[in-house]
């Protein structure tokens, strides 16, 4: 289902404590499609074919980060959407990355950074899986930089789902460690330097860093994040780029 | 009504740096026998007598409590305010 303008509808979910959803929005737009507000109280997903949620402290990160919107009336909807017949691509970014993983929809936690740190920086990731409805744009290997600003953000999950998840290919973003100075790994201690994974049918990912920050080189330190909301475009017009979306 | 105590607490091999750098202010304060300390949270619920076992069950794995990462007891406790516990 297409707008009056013809242009493919994402969805870009605000909480109450949300921060990013405008850039979010923006990156939408600049990849071309058009950004659908839809707020947290409101179950409506309004006939979108893809879902951003973004980052920031929704409902304060009381209790656990994301913990409390993973049961918004908004999320039951998504929830039903992206594991319905639908197959309803679905990113979260930071927060909605935690909210992912508290929703059930991508397995494993996100907990404060090993460090104690918020951190805020420029940060490289290398893209594991470029079979994913939000990865089809980049080359497997391909090496992204995107700002990182996260005070839990530390990937954890058992040693079978981190192997379930190295072996069906859903670790799509890692930190890039080489070059690390002091023996240091990755910035927040994530099992298996860990920014980013998917669902098995590759349709829903999550990742800590954000791309969002980072479709234009005027306003972030590359546009190399445009690449997720363009593949995402991909999978919503059936581009033939995607190819692992059928499982 | 009743009182139950909720307790959470990180799973032991899932690091815990709050609780190490507890450790670390402990050594700093003048308690260097502490060798280990592992932070939870503590949830008082106040509860009717509708609230079965099983009720505070779903209500700790559901939404005090985060399976993949925490492990929870729940304890009723005797409320001397309350004309009959349970």
């Amino acid at each position: 289902m297409t707008s009056g303008s013809g242009a493919p509808r994402i969805g870009v979910v605000t909480f109450p404590g949300t921060l990013d959803d405008v850039d979010a929005a923006r990156a939408v737009r600049y990849a071309g499609a058009e950004a659908v507000p839809l707020w947290h109280a409101d179950g409506d997903l309004k006939d979108v074919e893809a879902v951003v949620i973004p980052g920031g402290f929704s409902y304060g990160d009381y209790l656990r980060a994301g913990a409390i919107a993973s049961h918004a009336p908004v999320m039951r909807s998504v929830v039903d959407a992206a594991r319905g017949p639908r197959k309803l691509p679905v990113l979260g970014i930071c927060n909605g990355f935690q909210v992912l993983c508290e929703a059930g929809l991508l397995p494993g936690a996100l907990m404060r950074n090993a460090a104690l740190k918020f951190i805020c920086r420029d940060q490289w990731l290398r893209v594991e899986n470029a079979d994913t409805a939000w990865s089809s744009r980049f080359d497997t290997g391909a090496e992204i930089l995107v700002p990182l600003k996260n005070a839990e953000g530390r990937y954890v999950a058992d040693d079978h789902t981190l192997d379930e998840l190295e072996g069906e290919g859903r670790v799509v973003f890692r930190y890039v460690t080489d070059g690390a100075q002091d023996g240091a790994t990755n910035p927040n201690g994530a099992l298996r330097d860990i920014a980013g994974i998917s669902s098995a049918d590759g349709r829903i990912v999550g990742l800590m860093p954000h791309p969002e920050h980072a479709i234009d080189p005027l306003t972030g330190p590359t546009d190399d994040g445009l690449g997720l909301f363009l593949s995402a475009l991909d999978a919503i017009t059936g581009a033939p780029t995607l190819t692992g979306a059928s499982s | 009504m009743a009182r139950v105590a909720v307790d959470v607490v990180i799973k032991p091999e899932i690091l815990d740096p709050q609780g190490k750098a507890i450790v670390a202010a402990l050594a700093r304060t003048g308690h260097p026998g502490v060798s280990s300390v592992r932070q939870g949270k503590h949830f008082d619920l106040e509860v009717d007598d509708s609230v079965t076992d099983a009720d505070l069950e779903e209500i700790a794995e559901n939404l005090l409590a985060n399976p993949v990462i925490e492990t929870w007891t729940i304890t009723r406790l005797q409320d001397a305010d309350a004309p009959v516990a349970r």
